[in-house]
């Protein structure tokens, strides 16, 4: 059952994140699959399964295991995996360079700011916490939307950095809320 | 003690088929080894059948020193020369203590890590270690009437990176081969979970003598999972004597004393608490200097005294439950570890905040040390179908200093290890030819409110206009949580790279110097010990090469394995020889001449893995 172009010559650790797990190209992913995958890999990469082996597989070992890891983590994390299948598409975030937002979208931010220097009380806080996290699951289905169906990805990427500047907040109101927690 | 058959009858004694592996548990107040003995993990015991050794040491003079019961008992008498909880000044500077007046000792401010005064001179921390390290050792191999392959250490999860460096040291210093690091709640979660079959997400409150964990993991068919961690490197037990002995003396309008005095106090507040964890009051009574104290103290006085520390904890149970993206209802079970964890208001504490209740059906003393010598087991190749996979994180971020003093974090805390992670960065003037990278490691924003690992530069750089350099810095984390940094100027190559070590004045060539006088004084002969590894890392080699070709030969063609067959005779006819050199370089030819087939391995390993199969039940 091995999918998304494993033949049968080497395996390069270039290879595309999908296709070492091998799941399809797409935003929609089996996140139970993956997780399983990750497990199944690991056991037959990680350095712990080389620690009795020579020095040639421990290396290649450690570098596997790290190619694993970093694919797991760019396949678990919505935001990351939207902004890859953009990179893949030719279209890359480019966050540090594209800061161009709609205006409604930073009259938003700007008022959950304020709202977050206002809050005194965790559970202030915890409300805020419940509409960005509505706000950031209408715009990862959106995102989905734009992959998969629309095949947009140059929508998708405005969307990826409208979702980065909500995932800043949401460490904002964690690193709040610890704060709080420490002072109560 | 008597010899052990360690082969199956029937079996030829092979003396390879065997590796004898332990695990060690260095605790703040006392430490453990195990090892996996006819499928069980069990703790050694001593000649007194005893498995706990107090960590303490005792220096005497001319060389002579105690270590254990008898040091502790030695402590009161002679509290400058016994070293107790050294584990809390582990890859610590002067600075970074919390109260060094309420220590019997005399620090001697060192770059990188703090010395103790004693009567043999300045100790390093890893020295100190290094002494009960190698106590165990020793009762390993008497235990086992044989050398010990290798060895698992425990440390606390929320160790950084010099503590982790210094562990290493010390056990490198005490003469034993480090298979890995691993932490502890990681190793209770072993030991516990494999005896009772759990699979779910579970919490593990590890509060020892010194040092507090908090990691949250997710078991799952031999698979240890580390969602979150975190914790407190100096917050422990000794916390509460601290507290209690503190709360005595202000009820009763004495003083801390001289040094004999805090160290009679800081005993007395421990059997005290103690105590309470049994009966609802109890009598607080020492002679100090200046006449006996005695004091009657009530479980409520005493928890109220601690509340603080308890509340400590619990804050960072639930930052650990907020990385983990988890409520507390997630939470199937919290696995209680270390001595401390014995007081009923901790167990409630927890029980209530995780609304579960606490299993502490395993000895939290011994747990550690039990999950650690499970997987030095199956490191040392014992139990090549062992399902046992740990996937563990790094507790806290690791980042560079950029302008302005801030950090720019490269690495986040409670990311899965081994990792490696890369950032861009640029020069700041123009025809800069040099760049100097700060290596940070902790939460804050500000460079001075973390800690520094290491500084280095990477120069050459052709000149070019400010910003036009381009900078690509990779942090690898191994699986020991070990980092080491890579910078390359990507337009002309230009590389630098930098194992993190910390610069507290143990080289590698001192740490030599150390095993030679320390522990190999009187036979030590430098060509025979390089000969005997020379030898040890042939047979490892041929050994690995021989297990390869039994489970995939396959996977060559027949003119291919001949090839390796060919260099593994040739490490054969080599190793008799009195040249290590020589046989040094067959080990080489043959480690550069199965490059290609561990490649071939490998990727077989990640082909199955995806077609579902499991090569370990072939």
């Amino acid at each position: 059952m091995v999918s998304g172009g494993i033949g049968n010559g080497a395996l390069s650790l270039s290879i595309n994140d999908f296709a070492l797990f091998g799941l399809p190209q797409q935003f929609d992913i089996d996140s139970a699959a993956l997780d399983h995958t990750w497990k199944q890999l690991q056991k037959q990469v990680h350095p712990d399964q080389f620690s009795a082996q020579g020095a040639a597989d421990k290396r290649l070992a450690m570098q596997w295991s790290v190619r694993v890891n970093e694919a797991y983590q760019r396949l678990k994390h919505p935001v990351k995996r939207a902004a890859y299948l953009c990179e893949l598409h030719g279209v890359p975030v480019n966050a540090e360079h594209n800061t161009s937002m709609p205006s409604e979208f930073l009259i938003q931010q700007m008022q959950w700011r304020e709202e977050l220097e206002e809050s005194m009380e965790a559970r202030q806080i915890e409300q805020l916490q419940h509409q960005v996290r509505q706000e950031k699951n209408l715009l990862l289905q959106q995102c989905a939307q734009a992959i998969d169906q629309a095949s947009n990805h140059s929508l998708a990427s405005q969307k990826v950095r409208a979702l980065m500047f909500i995932e800043r907040f949401e460490h904002d109101l964690d690193n709040r809320l610890a704060h709080l927690d420490n002072i109560s | 003690m008597a010899l052990l058959q360690i082969s199956e009858p029937g079996q030829a004694p092979d003396p390879h088929a065997r590796r004898i592996a332990v695990g060690i548990d260095l605790g703040t107040t006392h430490s453990l080894v195990a090892s996996v003995r006819n499928g069980v993990a069990e703790c050694l015991p001593d000649a007194q059948g005893r498995v706990i050794l107090p960590s303490v040491v005792r220096y005497l003079g001319a060389g002579k020193r105690m270590i254990g019961h008898d040091a502790l008992a030695a402590q009161s008498q002679d509290p400058r020369n016994t070293i107790v909880s050294v584990k809390r000044f582990m890859g610590r500077s002067v600075s970074d203590i919390a109260h060094p007046e309420n220590y019997p000792y005399t620090f001697v401010d060192q770059p990188g890590m703090l010395q103790l005064k004693t009567c043999e001179g300045d100790m390093s921390p890893v020295q100190v270690s290094a002494e009960i390290l190698a106590t165990l050792r020793q009762r390993a191999e008497d235990t086992f009437d044989d050398d010990i392959h290798g060895a698992v250490i425990t440390v606390p999860a929320y160790f950084d990176d010099a503590q982790r460096q210094a562990t290493k040291d010390a056990a490198q210093l005490a003469g034993l081969n480090v298979l890995r690091l691993i932490n502890e709640p990681t190793a209770a979660a072993i030991a516990y979970g494999l005896d009772n079959a759990s699979e779910g997400v579970f919490a593990v409150y590890d509060l020892g003598g010194g040092t507090f964990d908090i990691s949250i993991l997710r078991l799952s068919k031999g698979v240890f999972e580390v969602i979150a961690t975190g914790g407190d490197s100096a917050l422990g037990g000794d916390d509460y004597d601290r507290a209690l002995a503190g709360m005595v003396l202000q009820a009763t309008g004495r003083s801390w004393g001289t040094d004999e005095d805090k160290s009679r106090l800081l005993a007395q507040a421990r059997a005290c608490k103690q105590a309470l964890s049994d009966e609802h009051s109890h009598l607080f009574e020492v002679m100090l200097s200046d006449g006996l104290l005695s004091r009657m103290v009530s479980r409520q006085e005493f928890e109220e005294a601690v509340s603080h520390l308890t509340k400590k904890t619990l804050q960072a149970v639930k930052k650990a439950l907020r990385d983990a993206g988890l409520q507390p209802a997630d939470i199937q079970g919290v696995v209680m570890v270390g001595g401390s964890t014995r007081m009923p208001h901790v167990q409630a504490a927890v029980g209530e905040l995780l609304q579960c209740q606490p299993l502490n059906n395993l000895n939290p003393d011994e747990v550690v040390a039990l999950g650690a010598a499970i997987q030095a087991n199956q490191l040392s190749g014992n139990n090549p179908d062992g399902e046992l996979l740990l996937l563990d994180v790094i507790p806290l971020s690791l980042g560079i200093e950029t302008m302005g003093g801030l950090v720019e974090r490269i690495v986040p805390r409670n990311q899965t290890i081994p990792t490696a992670m890369a950032q861009d960065f640029t020069t700041y003037q123009d025809g800069q030819t040099a760049l100097a990278l700060h290596v940070v490691q902790g939460e804050r924003d500000l460079v001075t409110d973390c800690r520094s690992l290491a500084r280095f530069e990477l120069r050459g750089i052709p000149p070019m206009a400010a910003g036009a350099a381009r900078i690509r810095v990779t942090f690898t984390v191994d699986a020991d949580g070990l980092l080491s940094v890579d910078a390359i100027e990507t337009h002309s190559g230009v590389q630098a790279h930098i194992d993190v070590k910390p610069s507290y004045g143990l080289s590698d060539d001192q740490i030599a110097a150390m095993l030679q006088d320390s522990f190999h004084t009187a036979e030590y002969d430098k060509n025979a010990r390089a000969l005997a590894e020379a030898r040890l890392e042939a047979d490892r080699m041929w050994l690995a090469t021989q297990s390869a070709l039994n489970a995939d030969e396959s996977l060559l063609t027949a003119e291919q394995a001949a090839e390796i067959r060919r260099l593994m005779a040739e490490v054969l006819t080599a190793k008799p020889l009195d040249t290590p050199s020589l046989i040094e370089a067959a080990t080489q030819a043959l480690a550069k001449g199965t490059e290609a087939f561990a490649a071939a391995r490998m990727n077989d390993g990640i082909r199955k893995a995806l077609s579902g199969k499991h090569i370990g039940a072939m």
